[in-house]
């Protein structure tokens, strides 16, 4: 579904990604792992259109994606929950909804997939009306992932999403990663959180300073000695 | 008591302009954090339009004053594109520069078209006066606060209903996450200043017409207190400069009428410092720090 090849990414004068290759499946999970600074956030980012490649080709479905702007890659199915979650705090939930769905026309589609969206999320239900900026942090990743959700994308890219969660908040918003998984819609998935990553993808990519160092089936990496020790606190 | 109400009828007609060129401000500077100071300009070249329209093609007021906003949003438009678009990953002092360097060319080219002189407007607007006991109220300033009022009711129902009016809060919050829903950034923002830029054209056309003199470098007075109207409200909130305006207004038709006219500039200016160092985010300036 998803194919990269030999990207090539400069902040200035920093090489950021080094001719990174990679493949997402059609109804996939794959992880991308790594320290900080390894360059997955801008692999991402790379991704929706919001960094220029400097060489290097994206091809999604057969077609090369890399000269579409931001917002066409949304048009084409391309989505994404940032890093941080920005959510927009000066507006309700329900806004903020609505803005995920921004490039549709439909609008009675719109709301049931809004209604859909509450079932999905309970607690954003029950807050709809409230600034999303008042949310706690589990309930804003929530608010992102349903925002994302909104667009209905082919692709959901996700950045992050248990930053700074408390870790029975990490395991549902994992799970229900799991769902949206299964009913149709393909992950890739940037976490730092390296091991719960590996319990639910398909495959992963290990990132190294900008290049990518292995890749494997996600249990395949969850035994490798290598990542034991550098990303799982294994000895 | 006579003296108090009718400065307060005063001011709230020249702060309903103020608010007008203030909003223009506050929602550039929300959009793409640029104080533009040739959004003055605008507002004297739209009085210029409606000198134009009212003079030349003997139209009434409110033909002149749609035809006013029409032209300054497509100048605003044209501004933004030539002159700030390609300085967008610039710093922002490159951008305040091109901003000083727009407001004087727009004053000088106007200058040298229509000459430095000062014009007036035809009578467009009935000039009666109302008497309500010992206080003076002119029908042209009941037009400017109805106008005001019209069209800020309009601006907000843009802003909170409609889905440019979302794009445009959004942008203002967070350009990456705004791509990320699909919304075209460069065109929100020239949204933005046509929206401005409107409102700067229809307060020039209501201060031709009140004042009825007009000249190339009317704007730069005005421009310089609808932005510390703008400051005061906290810069980026459009309710803020609402409130701003109406209290510059007030400040100064109270300075004039109760103290000494010459000292309303000095008296806003005052005012401008007195907030930058009690509450330099302004009356209703946000603070909002992000949940990690």
């Amino acid at each position: 579904m998803l194919e990269i090849k030999n990207l090539n990414v400069y902040y200035g004068v920093i090489h950021a990604l080094k001719n990174v290759s990679l493949t997402v499946n059609k109804g996939e999970i794959v992880t991308l792992i790594g320290a900080n600074g390894a360059g997955k956030t801008t692999t991402l980012r790379t991704l929706s259109g919001l960094n220029k490649a400097t060489s290097g080709e994206i091809i999604l479905e057969g077609k090369s994606i890399v000269n579409l702007s931001a917002s066409n890659r949304v048009e084409i199915g391309i989505s994404q929950v940032p890093e941080g979650r920005r959510i927009f705090p000066q507006m309700s939930v329900l806004e903020n909804l609505e803005l995920g769905a921004f490039l549709r026309k439909d609008k009675s589609e719109i709301k049931k997939d809004i209604e859909h969206m509450y079932e999905l999320f309970p607690i954003l239900g029950k807050r709809k009306k409230q600034m999303a900026g008042t949310l706690s942090g589990g309930e804003q990743q929530m608010l992102a992932m349903a925002r994302a959700l909104m667009s209905k994308p082919n692709l959901l890219l996700l950045d992050e999403p248990s930053m700074g969660l408390a870790p029975l908040l990490v395991r549902e918003i994992f799970d229900i990663i799991k769902n949206i998984n299964m009913t149709g819609t393909t992950i890739l998935l940037v976490e730092q959180n390296a091991k719960m990553a590996l319990s639910i993808a398909h495959r992963a990519y290990v990132l190294e300073t900008g290049k990518i160092a292995m890749s494997g089936t996600g249990e395949e990496l969850a035994k490798s000695d290598e990542i034991q020790k550098s990303y799982l606190g294994g000895n | 008591m006579d003296q108090f109400l009718q400065q307060l009828v005063n001011g709230i007609s020249l702060g309903s302009i103020y608010a007008l060129i203030a909003l223009g401000y506050t929602m550039v500077y929300g959009i793409i954090k640029l104080i533009n100071f040739a959004h003055g300009d605008i507002y004297m070249i739209g009085a210029y339009i409606g000198f134009a329209v009212t003079t030349y093609a003997k139209l009434g007021f409110v033909p002149a004053l749609i035809i006013s906003m029409v032209l300054c949003a497509i100048l605003g438009i044209i501004i933004e594109k030539v002159a700030y678009k390609p300085l967008r990953n610039s710093s922002r002092i490159a951008v305040l520069i091109t901003a000083i360097g727009m407001s004087l060319l727009l004053e000088y080219i106007m200058m040298f078209f229509v000459g430095a002189g000062v014009r007036s407007f035809p009578k467009v607007l009935s000039d009666s006066l109302f008497y309500i006991s010992n206080i003076t109220i002119k029908m042209q300033q009941i037009y400017i606060v109805i106008t005001t009022v019209v069209l800020m009711v309009i601006l907000q129902f843009i802003v909170n209903k409609t889905k440019i009016g979302k794009a445009m809060r959004a942008v203002s919050t967070d350009k990456d996450a705004a791509q990320l829903m699909g919304i075209k950034v460069d065109n929100t923002i020239s949204f933005t200043f046509a929206i401005g830029s409107a409102l700067a054209g229809a307060a020039g056309v209501l201060v031709g017409i009140y004042y009825n003199s007009i000249d190339p470098l009317m704007g730069m007075m005005p421009g310089l207190k609808a932005f510390v109207a703008a400051v005061f409200g906290g810069i980026g909130n459009i309710p803020g400069a609402m409130i701003g305006g109406l209290v510059i207004g007030l400040l100064e038709t109270f300075v004039s009428g109760y103290g000494n006219s010459m000292y309303r500039d000095a008296a806003v200016f005052a005012f401008l410092i007195i907030i930058l160092i009690i509450k330099p985010s302004g009356l209703l300036g946000k603070n909002t720090k992000e949940k990690v």
